[in-house]
């Protein structure tokens, strides 16, 4: 009983958390074109003169995007027209059941896996259901009954078996050095040490995956199902509204997700290098006092850092205490870390505990963020492939270099 | 045992799409349907004696599956260049 | 009683699969017929083949049959739900013979008086270390074997589909 409430809090709070990270990454990735491009980005849109930097706009996209007209066109198959976006979406978000965010938090006698499906399949689902991925791209094409989105669905579902192959072999070669399938086991596997992760110890298959990973969420240099020069917008082209809305958070929430899975087989996933988990359960109270000033001190100096810009532009309106939104709470933040600080309240075990999940799922979602900026990184500074070119990197290169890794890796294991 | 029965009813639904529809693919996907009843009554056969060899099997039968699809596919592919239609009954000669 | 809701779709999938006109519904059908199933071996325990079934059907065999009927890109009329000649003939004899192999296997259940055998030591469960382990080891051959039928296909295949 108990763990079906656990289950059910879990699914609600990892879902969320996700999907909160999607309009988090579409702020970044505006923000990040603009300063590749050397312009200043989203800044425009506010609620009585706060921007917070641009994360407004988001806000101004949802509405527009809910009022805009839902467009059917009249040829379209109706049902599969309406199925598509939600598959896509509903792929990307089920490929989180199987990732471990912390390592297992013990409370007293329960254990409590952080991950919402202990599969003992573990990879082969993440496999099985980012392979039902095509599904959503070529239905959404061949449903709008438009030629562009056909091409775009044909190139995509091409494109996708082909890097599907690649990435399954790249996946064999780290599963036999591993000897398990469970991404919770992978990631407890490859231990505190930096060196002994798995981007060290298989270099072949993580370059490989990166680059499978690029081409499965049809990103820029892999972008050709929705290249605009040729293709209009691919395979979504008659999609509008909240329908369009769905293709655009899915391509984020693979981002995100992809991100997770790559930080959960080669870098360690939850691993804080140098401080295993029962080092930090012993050492808590020490290491609270090192890090605690640390943070109070930072804090504070960043929120008056930022509460000096006040009144700078003179623009006279409510645009004048816009540094006070951040500036403020960061201030307010680091005096209680400081006085938290100062009079070192007493943890008990559970305390200790959570705050260790807490720290270990932090480092997670660092892990996790770098890797989706180097997926707006590489988007916003590569060309695009010509489709001859792409199949010929599939099946010519990628494919025999995962065979050479898998033998390398079976003559090494072997020994 | 129930799972013996719904085995034989997806088979048969199996082989009255081969005999009912005039379509190519359909029928190559009936032709699949079949393989995965006897898929069904496999891994049933294998949890009703309490070992693992009907599952092994099954695995085997997958790859005989995709290579019946990847030859049938190419087969249907071949015949739509010659007549330009799928339709089984316009494939009544035995050479061009 | 969850075994008979999962039957259920999986007898209704199968129908609509033989039943749609248009051969792209038809294939997204089988598909929910394909998962169903993969839903119900994961009730039976069998952990790997429902993600085998979903990977390798679901997810490369049925993407290949949509990928070809998008390619030949069939006009409506191709795909238009048609009897063959002779349907009267065809049905009877369709009838008699689901008759005839659900007989033989209700048959063989009553003879064999066919259950299910209480799993000794609880080792049945399909994880990927034992299935894995069972099909290098025993059907090593076969395995082996399969491969040899891949790459017969693969050829077969590229020969075939190549044009003039």
């Amino acid at each position: 009983m108990y763990s079906l409430v656990i289950d059910i809090i879990k699914v609600i709070v990892i879902a969320s958390a996700v999907l909160t990270l999607i309009p988090v990454l579409i702020w970044w990735e505006r923000k990040g074109a603009a300063y590749i491009q050397d312009r200043r980005g989203p800044n425009r849109a506010n609620i009585f003169g706060i921007r917070l930097g641009g994360l407004i706009h988001n806000i101004a996209d949802v509405f527009k995007l809910l009022f805009k007209e839902d467009i059917i066109p009249q040829q379209a198959h109706k049902l599969i027209y309406l199925i598509a976006p939600i598959i896509v979406m509903g792929v990307a978000v089920s490929t989180l059941a199987v990732i471990p965010f912390t390592a297992p938090v013990k409370l007293g006698d329960f254990v409590i896996k952080m991950q919402i499906a202990d599969l003992n399949v573990g990879i082969i689902y993440i496999l099985a259901i980012a392979s039902l991925g095509v599904y959503g791209v070529i239905l959404a094409g061949w449903s709008s009954n438009n030629v562009y989105s056909l091409f775009g669905g044909l190139r995509s579902s091409a494109q996708m078996i082909s890097y599907e192959v690649a990435m399954g072999l790249a996946l064999l070669s780290v599963i036999m050095s591993s000897g398990t399938v469970r991404l919770d086991e992978i990631a407890a596997l490859q231990g505190i040490n930096i060196l002994e992760w798995n981007f060290i110890r298989q270099p072949l298959a993580f370059i490989l995956f990166l680059t499978c990973l690029f081409a499965e969420t049809n990103r820029n240099p892999f972008d050709l199902p929705e290249g605009e020069s040729e293709l209009v917008a691919g395979y979504h082209t008659e999609y509008s509204s909240m329908k369009f809305a769905l293709f655009f958070m899915a391509e984020y929430a693979h981002i995100i997700v992809g991100s997770m899975i790559l930080v959960s087989l080669f870098f360690g996933g939850w691993q804080i290098p140098f401080l295993s988990t029962e080092f930090m359960h012993d050492n808590m109270n020490a290491l609270l006092k090192l890090a605690l000033p640390v943070v109070s001190v930072s804090s504070i100096a960043a929120g008056v850092l930022l509460m000096r810009r006040t009144k700078k532009f003179g623009w006279g309106d409510a645009r004048d205490f816009e540094p006070l939104v951040f500036g403020l709470p960061a201030v307010i933040f680091g005096f209680i870390i400081g006085i938290a600080a100062v009079f070192s309240i007493y943890l008990n075990e559970y305390a200790v505990s959570i705050i260790t999940a807490a720290a270990q799922g932090a480092i997670f979602l660092v892990k996790t963020l770098f890797f989706c900026w180097l997926f707006i990184w590489v988007r916003w500074t590569l060309p695009r492939f010509r489709y001859d070119q792409l199949m010929k990197l599939g099946w010519q290169i990628m494919v025999p270099l995962a065979l050479i890794n898998i033998i390398i890796t079976g003559i090494v294991i072997s020994r | 045992m129930e799972y013996i029965v719904l085995s034989v009813i997806i088979f048969c639904i199996g082989v009255a799409g081969i005999l009912l529809r005039r379509n190519l693919i359909i029928i190559l996907m009936s032709v699949e349907l079949m393989l995965s009843a006897s898929n069904i009554s496999f891994v049933a056969f294998s949890k009703m004696h309490g070992n693992l060899d009907g599952q092994a099997v099954v695995l085997l039968l997958y790859v005989l599956a995709a290579c019946e699809a990847a030859v049938g596919l190419a087969i249907i592919v071949g015949l739509f260049r010659l007549k330009g239609s799928v339709d089984i009954q316009l494939f009544r000669d035995l050479k061009k | 009683m969850i075994f008979y809701l999962i039957a259920f779709g999986i007898v209704v999938t199968a129908i609509l699969t033989i039943a749609s006109r248009n051969s792209v519904v038809s294939a997204l059908w089988l598909v929910a017929c394909l998962f169903a199933q993969a839903i119900l071996m994961v009730t039976l325990e069998a952990h790997l083949v429902a993600a085998m079934q979903v990977l390798l059907y679901a997810g490369a065999i049925m993407v290949l049959i949509l990928f070809v009927i998008m390619l030949l890109n069939l006009t409506p009329k191709e795909l238009k739900w048609k009897f063959i000649a002779g349907e009267r003939l065809i049905l009877g004899s369709g009838v008699i013979y689901l008759a005839g192999v659900m007989g033989l296997a209700l048959w063989i259940i009553y003879k064999k008086g066919a259950s299910f055998v209480p799993a000794a030591g609880g080792g049945t469960a399909g994880t990927v270390e034992a299935v894995g382990k069972l099909l290098l080891t025993k059907y090593a051959l076969p395995f082996e074997l399969v491969s040899v039928t891949l790459l017969v296909a693969i050829v077969g295949a590229i020969l075939t589909g190549r044009g003039k």
